[in-house]
């Protein structure tokens, strides 16, 4: 119960980080982007701010032996760079800039009942079911020598 | 520099890295949001995760009393072109194993090399879709 409590605590800091970010205007996250534009450098600073905190004071919260409401971490393991990787994000990229919605900002949106979202957060849900029900189990390929599952997952 | 919003930029920003932080330590968890829904989705913990999302949910219900100016869309773009951009980022941030969230903030802090090059190419595809949008499209699609 204090596991969900706080779980609902960092979803409703971080909405109310992005929306103080001004991360929910899209117009401000194409501002950056389009660096060719009338530029708001905006987005860096508030990836600056969040950077600056998280990077910070996660060092520490790692060393200790487990988090506080759970028995232990559970965090990426992964170190390559592959192909899905640079694709997908590069998908993403597009994505965001075309609409300037992340899922984060969308989700939010959706909650504070922006138009926008209404369109976007379904399509989004419905672009992450396609790839994890779709796409993803026709291109898992056979594991090749030394990779463990994570690498085709 | 139009709409530049130094200050509370940052602010928000170190508020979106204290939450990550407090889902790292409370729960173990990545503050990555296209992970937490990805597993929504699948059906995995959907408790903690149901509530993160309800939490975000809860936040834009506060914003659009309290601040509803920071809930504007003026961007000109038809539902077809927002669909576009959902299923782009919904699709994209499975395949590439996270988002702005995931990669940029929480992978950075870690000094994932994956996360830096994930950052690094979805904030130039993104910049180039933007400035292709503007300059030959009239920032209209």
């Amino acid at each position: 119960m204090t596991a969900l409590l706080a779980s609902f605590a960092c979803g409703l800091v971080f909405a109310i980080g992005l929306a103080l970010g001004g991360m929910t205007q899209p117009s401000k996250v194409v501002g950056f982007l389009d660096f060719t534009g009338a530029w708001d450098p905006s987005l860096a600073f508030v990836m600056g701010g969040a950077l600056a905190v998280h990077a910070l004071l996660g060092r520490f919260v790692r060393a200790r032996p487990r988090p506080m409401f759970s028995a232990a971490f559970t965090l990426p393991t992964r170190n390559d760079i592959d192909a899905r990787l640079v694709a997908g994000s590069a998908i993403f990229g597009v994505g965001w800039g075309l609409g300037g919605f992340c899922p984060g900002p969308s989700l939010v949106a959706l909650g504070g009942g922006m138009d926008a979202a209404l369109v976007v957060v379904p399509a989004m849900l419905a672009g992450m079911l396609l790839h994890d029900r779709w796409f993803a189990p026709r291109v898992n390929r056979p594991l090749r020598s030394g990779e463990g599952l994570a690498a085709v997952r | 520099m139009e709409h530049f919003t130094p200050f509370s930029s940052l602010a928000g920003g170190m508020l979106i890295g204290l939450s990550a932080t407090g889902l790292l330590l409370l729960l173990g968890r990545i503050a990555g949001i296209s992970g937490i829904v990805g597993g929504l989705l699948a059906g995995e913990d959907l408790p903690w995760r149901g509530a993160f999302v309800g939490g975000l949910l809860a936040g834009g219900l506060l914003t659009s009393v309290f601040h509803p100016a920071a809930l504007t869309m003026t961007l000109d773009r038809s539902k077809p072109a927002l669909a576009i951009a959902g299923l782009l980022v919904g699709f994209g941030s499975r395949l590439g194993s996270g988002c702005t969230s995931g990669h940029g903030v929480c992978g950075i802090s870690r000094g994932s090399t994956r996360s830096i090059v994930a950052t690094m190419v979805f904030m130039s595809t993104g910049a180039v879709t933007a400035l292709v949008i503007t300059q030959l499209f009239a920032g209209a699609v």
